[in-house]
């Protein structure tokens, strides 16, 4: 299954030719949109074969496993693989037009690139290792994109970012360190294996703890969330929505899934600390949003209560609860890089992101406007938009298996999601329109399409549920149902 | 008495004529021979950037920049970076035609491709670095230019 190697060649190969061919103006706009589009089809057709394959495996170099390394591709992994490049490869077209604000062009196709090669890296990664060092270009390029602007306060957000990625990759290497010690393999169908026939030990406890600071801490999750306002607001508005929509999920949420229920195994004290910090960080991110003026503050801390639902899906741990999280985490990657790439488009034509400071825009930027209030309806839930369904099944489910305490939260915790999506819509887009804002233009069409097909996800994203699309939505749940079952079934492909 | 001559004193100049090509064809030999001993392509690059560095510390930045400026450091490294992920998708694609394992035993030309990738990541790893190298000295220079 060779195809598995274009996901890290083909991006990687796009960034050194990008820096190679860096004089010729408009290049790197066409060879960045061209690779991720190739890549969008790629993780599509990866989708079909999965469905008809199952578990895929690729033998780098053609060296055995456990000796050598693996790719591996299942149910999971394609269903991610498909949402970060289909976002990437929207946010590429909007970033034609919206990156000519910036000098070096190049460097943001450059950069962006390699962050995408470590996204992809990370998913069909089968080995520890692997994951670890796809992990690090992915975090490494975020935090240069941060930094992008180079004003001062994007030089802080991206000193803040590094410091906290780097204490949360120390974490997590020094867990896959000590897993090795323990098991003396780093494939992790193999850990697995290995982790099956031994007896219960102390020390797995203190890997569990590194794993949950190191991935609570790339996913934001609360007591570890405090760079993340930072950095998403700081960063250019492509760049937000890659962070926000798909990097804190790829490097987050996707290793914290793949290592806990499918390596370590869950048990009931762990599923507990899940829901509980799901909770936290739903609660405590509402709250903060509503506080904020600035609009991609506001959108960063959104984001910090949306990663709650699907953490607190993932703890509930019925099929219907991480059914609901899979498609939330699919539907937060759509409308939350939707609503960045808007809140690039109003600060694109007004030069504005204070939202006290705007209003009844509507009228001079119909869609973006209207594209917002999509992804602002589907965010809070209203029905029949996409955000609506993945929260009623995690609602649904979680009254299911008893936590109806916890269910009443969350159902407390959309309210207050419409309360400050209703609070960014009419403060900006509603309302009389400011006398300095009469002569300002709706965005250039390279912005629109991008915000349009986002938009049209949104609507109909609800879609997933019905006959053709649930095979794909089932095949990633049924990997993280079958827990440490992955070992069998990765081990089984190789033979 | 002040030099007027950019760079160190004659001493330092007469030194590094002597030692600078022997730090670099050192470097050279460390990459091509990565394979069978002990260094390789990362290695041998920084003791190939080592050798422009010790010239720049010696002679000045002008001296430096005529043979190896940022514009062309960057595109080495772009070459070095293609050269490398050519060679090691050919070899990953079909590692049936292309074995890591020597035919040979410690000999130069042996080993396939792995040696061929040694040069690419020694070039990569050379024009990277001075470049990163010119990128931190020369924006210190600015910050002097300004507060005069």
């Amino acid at each position: 299954m060779s195809i598995l190697l274009y996901f890290t060649i083909v991006p990687l190969g796009t960034a050194f030719l990008v820096t190679l061919l860096r004089k010729k103006k408009g290049i790197s706009d066409l060879l960045a949109v061209l690779s991720s589009l190739y890549l969008f089809g790629l993780s599509l057709a990866t989708a079909g074969l999965t469905k008809s394959h199952g578990v895929m495996i690729y033998k780098v170099g053609g060296w055995f496993p456990t000796i050598g390394i693996t790719l591996v591709v299942d149910g999971l992994s394609a269903f991610l693989l498909v949402a970060i490049n289909l976002v990437a490869f929207l946010v590429l077209i909007y970033a034609i037009s919206y990156m000519e604000r910036y000098t070096d062009k190049w460097k943001f196709h450059a950069l962006f690139m390699f962050m995408l090669a470590g996204l992809n890296g990370v998913i069909i990664s089968g080995d520890l290792f692997n994951l670890y060092v796809f992990l690090e270009i992915a975090s490494i390029s975020a935090y240069a994109l941060v930094a992008f602007g180079v004003k001062p306060q994007n030089l802080e957000a991206a000193f803040k970012y590094t410091i906290m990625g780097a204490v949360a990759s120390i974490f997590i290497l020094l867990g896959i360190a000590l897993l090795y010690s323990y098991t003396s393999t780093l494939n992790m169908a193999d850990v697995a294996y290995c982790l099956s026939d031994k007896a219960k030990n102390p020390l797995l406890v203190f890997i569990w703890v590194l794993f949950l600071a190191g991935f609570g801490l790339k996913a934001a999750l609360v007591p570890f969330h405090a760079w993340l306002p930072d950095a998403h607001s700081s960063a250019p508005s492509p760049v937000s929505a890659m962070l926000s929509g798909v990097v804190i999920k790829t490097i987050g949420i996707y290793a914290l899934m793949r290592i806990f229920f499918n390596v370590l195994g869950v048990s009931i004290n762990l599923l507990s600390v899940l829901m509980a910090s799901g909770i936290l960080s739903m609660v405590v991110g509402a709250f903060l949003a509503i506080a904020q003026n600035d609009i991609k503050r506001m959108l960063a801390y959104s984001s910090i209560s949306q990663v709650g639902y699907i953490i607190f899906a993932l703890g509930v741990g019925t099929p219907l609860a991480i059914l609901g999280g899979l498609f939330h985490l699919f539907n937060h990657a759509v409308f939350k890089s939707l609503l960045f790439l808007d809140a690039g488009a109003i600060e694109y034509s007004t030069g504005e992101r204070n939202m006290d400071k705007l209003g009844g825009l509507n009228n001079k930027l119909p869609v973006t406007g209207y594209t917002s209030l999509m992804a602002a309806m589907s965010i809070s839930g209203i029905p029949p938009l996409a955000g609506f369904w993945s929260k009623l099944i995690i609602i649904v489910a979680a009254v299911e298996a008893g936590y109806i305490g916890y269910a009443i939260v969350a159902v407390l915790i959309s309210i207050v999601t419409l309360v400050y999506y209703l609070k960014f819509q009419s403060f900006v887009f509603f309302g009389k329109l400011d006398a300095v804002y009469n002569k300002i233009q709706e965005v250039p069409l390279a912005m629109k399409t991008a915000l349009v097909i986002l938009a049209v996800i949104c609507v109909m994203g609800g879609l997933m549920l019905t006959g053709t699309f649930r095979p794909f939505l089932e095949g990633a749940s049924n990997v993280i149902l079958s827990g440490t079952g992955y070992k069998q079934a990765v081990l089984g492909a190789i033979r | 008495m002040k030099n007027k001559e950019p760079g160190m004193s004659l001493i330092v100049k007469t030194i590094t004529r002597f030692t600078v090509g022997l730090v670099l064809v050192y470097g050279i030999f460390i990459t091509l021979q990565g394979h069978v001993s002990p260094g390789g392509g990362f290695a041998g690059g920084i003791i190939i950037t080592l050798a422009f560095i010790q010239l720049m510390l010696a002679f000045g930045q002008d001296e430096v920049l005529r043979k190896l400026n940022q514009e062309k450091g960057l595109l080495l490294a772009g070459i070095g970076a293609i050269l490398f992920l050519v060679i090691a998708s050919r070899i990953f694609l079909k590692p049936q035609q292309h074995s890591f394992v020597a035919e040979k035993h410690f000999q130069l030309l042996s080993a396939g491709f792995l040696s061929l990738s040694e040069i690419a990541i020694a070039l990569m790893v050379a024009a990277g670095l001075f470049v990163i190298f010119l990128t931190l000295v020369l924006l210190i220079e600015e910050e002097e230019k300004e507060k005069k």
